[in-house]
């Protein structure tokens, strides 16, 4: 079982090299030079040769790969064409923010999911179970951002309850805190907890048909304990694996709503990026987002793994 | 004479069918059973007997509903109880054993956690005192290690172990009632009979009443007091087991006792026939192949035998010798390692994808489960016609004739062809499965174990119908079971597995008569005979589990009532030919075979 962890481990490790070598070849793609729109209007063949030079920008590509891949390795992720500052800093004062938007969005998602699709399987055709189905159906076909929209219209315009704007300086109490994230973890609710709703209500239906359920009822086990004694230990494989895909989509979700909220996280710094054509916060924005992905799929796996009981006890 | 302990009274239970309407399954069902005593439950699919035994626990299965009648277990009306008080009965008062304790036991959680559970949720006694008491029930089952098998997990214990544990699962809270549900109909001979013996060691020494649900009648004579005999949800015959099994009344009972006593079939094909398959030397199995061409994980070693021309050969061993194996490597699923296959004096690639479409069509396998095999949402048409397209190119409305003409050559009337396999019986999909392989027009059939998941009336006939297509097309057959009458009755020569070695080969009838090798001996001996006492008179046997660890010289080693320690386990046994004309595999010599062969000795 450890080397099938192991195993698991170093996949996610090559996965990762190969994904630096995606974003980097990519975003050497896009159009544009740095250089020309860091001078602007003192744009002369000289000046921006000059800061190609200084920038390092005029070295063939497969050694500015290996220089950004030693930079990654060391945590030197260069620095920002448009600011100067490191993109280390720059990243380190907005991660905090986004961590803790993802962080409340788990904490408030995870378990309202997991409570509503188990409780939809334990009960499943009921009406319960069929409101369930359809909410969770039509909430999963709506997009993020029209969510997020018509939230501030509602919330913020019309009743003026919470703020459109989500500024984490305004934070000074627990009120507060609620009026900040309120807005933006709803919309990124809405999307995935119909998401993990679904994946979880499959799983335990799947295991409630299995003859040990049956037998479980035939030993006069209630249904509480049949479900989350019996058969929830069996369903934590797939269910891990539907609350990271979920949380996954979370990284792109996060992108959308914390534009349309002007969140101060990473996904806003990013965007900007873009804008400015900083390619270093591009790209280090690029690999975080890839490696939180890498990281929750790869957990997922391993704890799939961790309670299958023919590979813990072979 | 005293109240009886259960009493049931017109029972009726109905089910929901595919249209919609209830239709009931089991009709004015009435019957008691006394304290301590063991009564049978005996039909074919679809008697009703397994419903019958759920609805002594208040349950009925999803779709179904108890629809009347009464069930009284004591004072207790047990269709009156409320869900709440129906948890507390169950287990306590009424437990029950599944038929496949593989599937019945939680996979996440230990042995010890689910036989004790029902114990702590009836709130009888601490925690120590249901594992003192589940130890107590370990050992008198018989189970190795009573102490620590506990705190393994249901995939780390054996087929017949894991039955056993769900009988103490069954156990532990000492019910008034158990019921038995097919226990061992999923194991092997050898492993059955420790299995039953267990079990009545248990229910005789705990005074418990038990309800024992089977379709075979030899392994219900050793177990029951009585006999109940069902068909189609109806009660046919009542009375003592010996009364039922020595002057049957009503015409079903005799049929079912006539079923259980095979008849032989077909007369052995003429011996100078020419060979249609020979296997030379054939070493199969997993995983990586060394340099001398044998596997990590071997299977198959060895193996050398021929069918002949329109012959029937059966080859029998327990799970795990094999016999699968053997079928898939000659298909060609499994690419042998090491060895040849000739199909006419041919050598055939190893591998399927090696093979021309001609060399494919001779050959053909019928899948044991025909619920898996056959395509559930094709129509019968359709899953007959693609062989037929694509073997022979023939389309269109000659394709619908010869799909005609195979449905009449299984027995199956023209119109089972529009319909999809759900909608057939078991004997139905069986036959379909049978006609898909014939539809290539084969020279040779494999069968793997086509007739174990059908009721004997049902195999019966299908034995019948192959014996007959068998002569009729002068078809080649293999014919894989574990069962030895099946393949006694309908093959020419025998072929027995152990641990993927040949040990017996011969003609169907040397293998009728003794000496044997000891594991065919231990095989023959092991069948339940119909009568009463017959398990009492048994003596021990040495399961497959009492051949765990290291595989010595004669993998039969440890199991072996004859074995020689110094010789057995170190020098590989010899083949030697016996005088009724059969090859065995051991060192042992003819007369001291024949010493042992009493076949069901103490």
């Amino acid at each position: 079982m450890l080397s099938l962890v192991a195993a698991r481990l170093a996949l996610g490790l090559v996965s990762l090299l190969l994904v630096s070598l995606a974003i980097f070849a990519i975003t050497s793609l896009l159009p544009g030079d740095a250089a020309e729109e860091l001078l602007g209007q003192y744009a002369t063949r000289e000046t921006v040769a000059g800061l190609r030079a200084s920038l390092g920008l005029d070295l063939p590509a497969h050694l500015r790969y290996l220089a950004w891949l030693k930079g990654l390795a060391t945590g030197d992720f260069g620095r920002s064409l448009a600011s100067n500052m490191p993109v280390a800093q720059l990243i380190g004062s907005r991660l905090p923010n986004s961590l803790m938007l993802a962080a409340a969005t788990a904490a408030v998602s995870v378990p309202i999911a997991l409570t509503i699709g188990i409780t939809a399987a334990m009960y499943r055709g009921s009406a319960y179970d069929r409101t369930v189905s359809m909410l969770t159906l039509s909430v999963v076909s709506v997009p993020e951002f029209l969510v997020a929209t018509a939230a501030v219209i509602v919330f913020a315009v019309q009743l003026r309850w919470l703020s459109a704007l989500s500024t984490t300086a305004d934070i000074t109490s627990v009120a507060q805190f609620f009026r900040v994230f309120a807005l933006p973890v709803f919309a990124l609710c809405c999307v995935i907890v119909a998401q993990m709703v679904r994946m979880t209500r499959a799983a335990i239906i799947d295991q409630l048909r299995a003859p040990y359920v049956e037998m479980a009822v035939l030993k006069g086990v209630g249904p509480l304990r049949v479900v989350l004694h019996h058969a929830l230990p069996n369903a934590i494989g797939p269910i891990a694996n539907a609350v990271a895909l979920s949380l996954s989509y979370l990284l792109g979700g996060v992108i959308i709503v914390e534009t349309i909220f002007n969140y101060p996280g990473v996904a806003k710094l990013m965007v900007d990026g873009v804008a400015q054509r900083d390619l270093p916060v591009v790209q280090a924005c690029a690999m975080l987002f890839c490696a939180a992905y890498l990281v929750l799929v790869t957990t997922a796996d391993i704890i799939a793994i961790l309670s299958n009981p023919r590979l813990r006890h072979p | 004479m005293s109240a009886p302990l259960l009493e049931v009274r017109n029972l009726e239970v109905r089910a929901r069918n595919a249209a919609g309407q209830e239709v009931p399954i089991v009709r004015d069902a009435s019957f008691t059973l006394a304290k301590g005593e063991v009564l049978a439950l005996i039909g074919e699919s679809g008697s009703g007997k397994t419903t019958i035994a759920l609805a002594l626990l208040g349950y009925a299965k999803p779709g179904c509903r108890i629809a009347g009648g009464s069930i009284r277990l004591g004072e207790t009306d047990v269709l009156g109880l409320s869900k709440s008080a129906l948890r507390d009965f169950r287990g306590r008062r009424v437990s029950y054993v599944a038929q496949s304790a593989a599937a019945s036991f939680n996979p996440s959680l230990t042995i010890m956690a689910q036989v004790t559970e029902m114990a702590m949720l009836h709130g009888i006694g601490s925690a120590a005192e249901a594992e003192k008491r589940a130890i107590a029930l370990f050992r008198a089952l018989a189970l190795p290690d009573p102490t620590r098998i506990g705190a393994r997990y249901p995939h780390q214990v054996s087929g017949g172990q894991l039955q056993r544990l769900m009988a103490a699962m069954a156990l532990i809270a000492e019910p008034e009632l158990v019921v038995l549900d097919e226990p061992t109909t999923a194991l092997d001979v050898t492993t059955q009979i420790e299995v039953l013996r267990a079990f009545k060691q248990v229910v005789k020494g705990s005074g418990v009443s038990a309800v024992y649900v089977s379709h075979d009648l030899a392994v219900v004579a050793q177990m029951a007091d009585r006999i109940l005999v069902l068909r189609n949800g109806e009660m046919q015959e009542i009375g003592p087991t010996g009364e039922i099994l020595a002057a049957p009344k009503h015409p079903y009972t005799q049929s079912l006792l006539a079923a259980a006593a095979p008849t032989p079939r077909g007369a052995a094909a003429a011996p100078e026939a020419p060979p249609l398959l020979e296997v030379r030397g054939l070493t199969a199995g997993y995983g990586r192949i060394d340099a001398q061409g044998n596997p990590t994980l071997p299977v198959l070693r060895d193996i050398d035998f021929t069918i002949r021309r329109g012959s029937s050969l059966g080859v029998i061993g327990e799970s795990g010798s094999g016999k699968s194996t053997l079928a898939r490597v000659i298909a060609g699923l499994l690419p042998a390692a090491r060895g040849e296959v000739m199909l006419d004096g041919a050598a055939l690639p190893p591998a399927l994808a090696r093979r021309t479409p001609a060399q494919l069509r001779r050959i053909q396998l019928v899948f044991q489960s025909a619920d898996t095999a056959l395509n559930p949402r094709a129509s019968v048409a359709s899953i007959l016609g693609r062989p037929i397209e694509f073997f022979h190119g023939v389309k269109g409305a000659a394709r619908d004739a010869r799909v005609k003409r195979l449905l009449d050559l299984v027995q199956l009337p023209a119109s089972v062809a529009d319909r999809q396999p759900g909608a057939l019986s078991g004997g139905q999909k069986q036959r379909v499965n049978l006609a898909r392989a014939l539809a290539a027009e084969p020279d040779l059939i494999l069968c793997d174990e086509v007739t174990s998941a059908l009721d004997t009336v049902v195999g019966a006939a299908i034995l019948d119908l192959m014996d007959g297509l068998r002569r009729e097309l002068g078809l080649s057959t293999m014919f894989i079971s574990h069962d030895l009458h099946t393949v006694r009755s309908v093959c020419d020569e025998v072929m027995v597995l152990y641990a993927g070695e040949r040990v017996e080969a011969g003609s169907r009838r040397a293998i009728q008569e003794a000496p044997w090798h000891p594991y065919t001996n231990l095989l023959i001996s092991s069948v339940p005979e119909l009568r009463q006492g017959w398990l009492e008179r048994r003596g021990s046997v040495r399961g497959p589990e009492a051949a765990a660890g290291a595989r010595p010289a004669c993998a039969f080693f440890a199991r072996c009532g004859l074995a020689m320690p110094g010789l057995c386990d170190v020098t590989p046994p010899p083949r030697r030919t016996l005088a009724k004309a059969a090859e065995i595999l051991c060192h042992r010599d003819e007369a001291a075979l024949m010493q042992a062969s009493i076949p069901a000795g103490p």
